[in-house]
């Protein structure tokens, strides 16, 4: 019996499962689904019964993966930061492999794909209107060309959602991911005692707790609705006041002309977590309309912002002592 | 201690502004705001209290308002207040705000739209995002409307306050998109006409050229500060506009509304006993 039930399990391919995030929604799903882990840095180390692989995703060798289990779901998580690689190397990474796997979830009738994207794909621009919906152009890659990688996984994903409706994609847009283990380019420069802030700009941004993420994702698998969403709270602070919430100091960068902040972050080589190409969202607000997402899937984050600063807060102190 | 002599200037410089009255109004508004005190805009609370502290007392002792017709303002519920604008700087609709956050009618939280080019220039970007104001663009009109917000609209723009002291109390073209918005989310108009503002700033000229090379509306020769003329403001009944069925339509729409507005104005020209 225990096997039979084992056998009607859906079986779900997790990407980018070194991820806090992913290890997260694995944790979630493991149990009701069967999980495959798979990571494009490394084997990582899993309970009991989920099988882990380290690929390539734009390699041939993933398709081995398909080979080997009857997979029902993909979520996809995984890919380079913007400060990981070269500009190259991260768009064969994320772009042709986003794309390799789409074809080989048609090919193997793969029924349900979601892909986690960035609110970076709006851009961040002194004309944007506050709660941007899905429809809204993305603009990143008017900004910069260290973000067209993004933009274009999400055109390929819609190109894919519109054409082949039996994936039944879901793309997710949330706002900062924060917590435990998050390495994106927030997370890191929240980490850090001394924060750099550009004199005279405030922008307001979101927060989300990695685990209200996580909660998000599983809710959309679960749900599964097709489409584009927006995941951000109702919950608004400029960054400089989290950057104090956080417990840490503000480095002034002087804001004018615009190329000097950029070229302190190159000269300095802040990279990991004030890079050149995301001056401007230290500048402007990108303010995410929710409500889809939070109608849709009957989804509400459970940790408020002073929750999550507080991990960066207490982070700092037991550096501190000794 | 001259270091203690700071800091207690600054309070009773606030308790003076910020009056028990006033934070009272501020309560009575309501408006939901995150766990930091934002809403999605950058409005802000506290720096709206100070704000309006101070705009206040350039209403009741600089500028010397009288407001008729506040009673027309509805208490809740999206809002388009539209008026005539004048006067170079935006002090008219700094009055207006203070007359709809201060009304003993129901007072309200106002969203001015603020010039495209204000969120690129540091501190005063977000400084007037804190007061409420907010670029003006349609979408963030609609998302406010649908949040029951109030909105402040000069339909002449930059035609109306940029005008010369010549042609004070001429109404400029108006645009038709504030009508668009009244349609698509119901939300009723109030005009408002507004009496002395054209005379806080008499501009004899506009020096185009230096403006479009400083990247600026408009940049006229006139008084450096705005002069302490008297202000007459007339609100006008609300009205609201099933959506019309022809673009020509629209435009008969926001002529009624203008000719409204003109008859606001020729109300506060008659009710204003001296100009200063």
């Amino acid at each position: 019996m225990a096997v039979a039930s084992e056998q009607r399990k859906k079986t779900v391919l997790v990407t980018g499962a070194a991820g806090s995030l992913a290890r997260r929604v694995i944790g979630r799903l493991h149990g009701p689904y069967r999980v495959i882990a798979v990571d494009f840095r490394q084997k990582v180390e899993t309970d009991a019964g989920i099988p882990s692989y380290r690929v390539e995703y734009h390699k041939r060798g993933f398709e081995d993966i398909f080979l080997a289990h009857p997979i029902d779901a993909v979520i996809h998580i995984g890919r380079f930061f913007p400060h990981e690689k070269t500009r190259d190397l991260r768009y064969n990474a994320n772009v042709l492999g986003t794309k390799h796997l789409l074809d080989l979830a048609r090919k193997y009738g793969v029924g349900q794909v979601l892909i986690h994207s960035t609110y970076f794909v709006y851009g961040a621009s002194p004309y944007n209107p506050a709660l941007l919906d899905e429809d809204a152009p993305l603009k990143a890659s008017e900004v910069t060309q260290d973000l067209v990688d993004a933009v274009e996984v999400e055109s390929l994903a819609n190109i894919y959602l519109w054409k082949y409706p039996q994936l039944n994609i879901t793309i997710l847009r949330p706002c900062n991911v924060l917590g435990p283990g998050v390495r994106n380019s927030m997370s890191l420069l929240l980490s850090r005692r001394l924060a750099p802030v550009l004199v005279g700009f405030a922008p307001l941004m979101q927060f989300l707790h990695v685990e209200d993420m996580a909660a998000a994702i599983e809710c959309a698998f679960q749900g599964n609705r097709p489409g584009i969403y927006n995941v951000a709270p109702e919950d608004y602070v400029p960054y400089p006041q989290a950057v104090e919430e956080c417990g840490c100091r503000k480095l002034p960068i002087p804001s004018i002309p615009p190329s000097l902040p950029r070229a302190i972050s190159r000269t300095l080589n802040w990279n990991a977590f004030f890079p050149p190409y995301l001056v401007n969202y230290f500048k402007y607000p990108v303010i995410l309309d929710g409500r889809l997402f939070r109608t849709t899937f009957g989804w509400k984050p459970k940790r408020t912002l002073n929750d999550i600063f507080s991990y960066y807060r207490k982070q700092k102190l037991a550096l501190a002592s000794p | 201690m001259p270091g203690f002599a700071k800091p207690h200037f600054a309070e009773k410089l606030y308790a003076r502004l910020v009056t028990p009255e006033l934070e009272r109004w501020v309560a009575s508004i309501p408006k939901p705001v995150g766990s930091y005190g934002y809403d999605p805009w950058g409005y802000n609370e506290d720096r709206f209290k100070l704000a309006l502290g101070v705009a206040k007392w350039l209403y009741d002792r600089y500028f010397r308002v009288t407001a008729h017709g506040l009673e027309h303002v509805p208490k809740t519920g999206r809002l388009l207040v539209v008026a005539n604008h004048s006067g170079q700087l935006p002090m008219d609709g700094v009055l207006l705000g203070v007359a709809l956050a201060t009304n003993p009618h129901g007072p309200r939280l106002a969203r001015a739209m603020i010039e495209r080019f204000f969120p690129t220039v540091p501190w005063i970007g977000n400084y007037l995002n804190a007061l409420g104001g907010v670029i003006g663009d349609p979408l963030n009109c609609s998302k406010m409307l649908e949040l029951e917000e109030a909105i402040i609209v000069f339909p002449e723009g930059v035609r109306g306050s940029g005008k010369l002291y010549k042609h004070r109390y001429q109404l400029q073209r108006f645009g038709a998109g504030f009508m668009h918005l009244a349609m698509n989310h119901q939300a009723p108009i109030v005009p408002v006409g507004i009496v002395g503002c054209e005379e806080t700033m008499p501009a004899i000229a506009n020096l185009r050229p230096l403006a479009r090379w400083l990247g600026l509306p408009y940049l006229p020769v006139a008084p450096p500060v705005p002069l302490p003329a008297r202000v007459v403001l007339n609100f006008g009944a609300p009205r609201s506009f099933a959506p019309a069925a022809s673009e020509a339509e629209v435009n008969e729409r926001v002529e009624e509304v203008k000719a409204q507005i003109r008859a606001l104005i020729d109300a506060g020209l008659k009710q204003r006993k001296s100009v200063f």
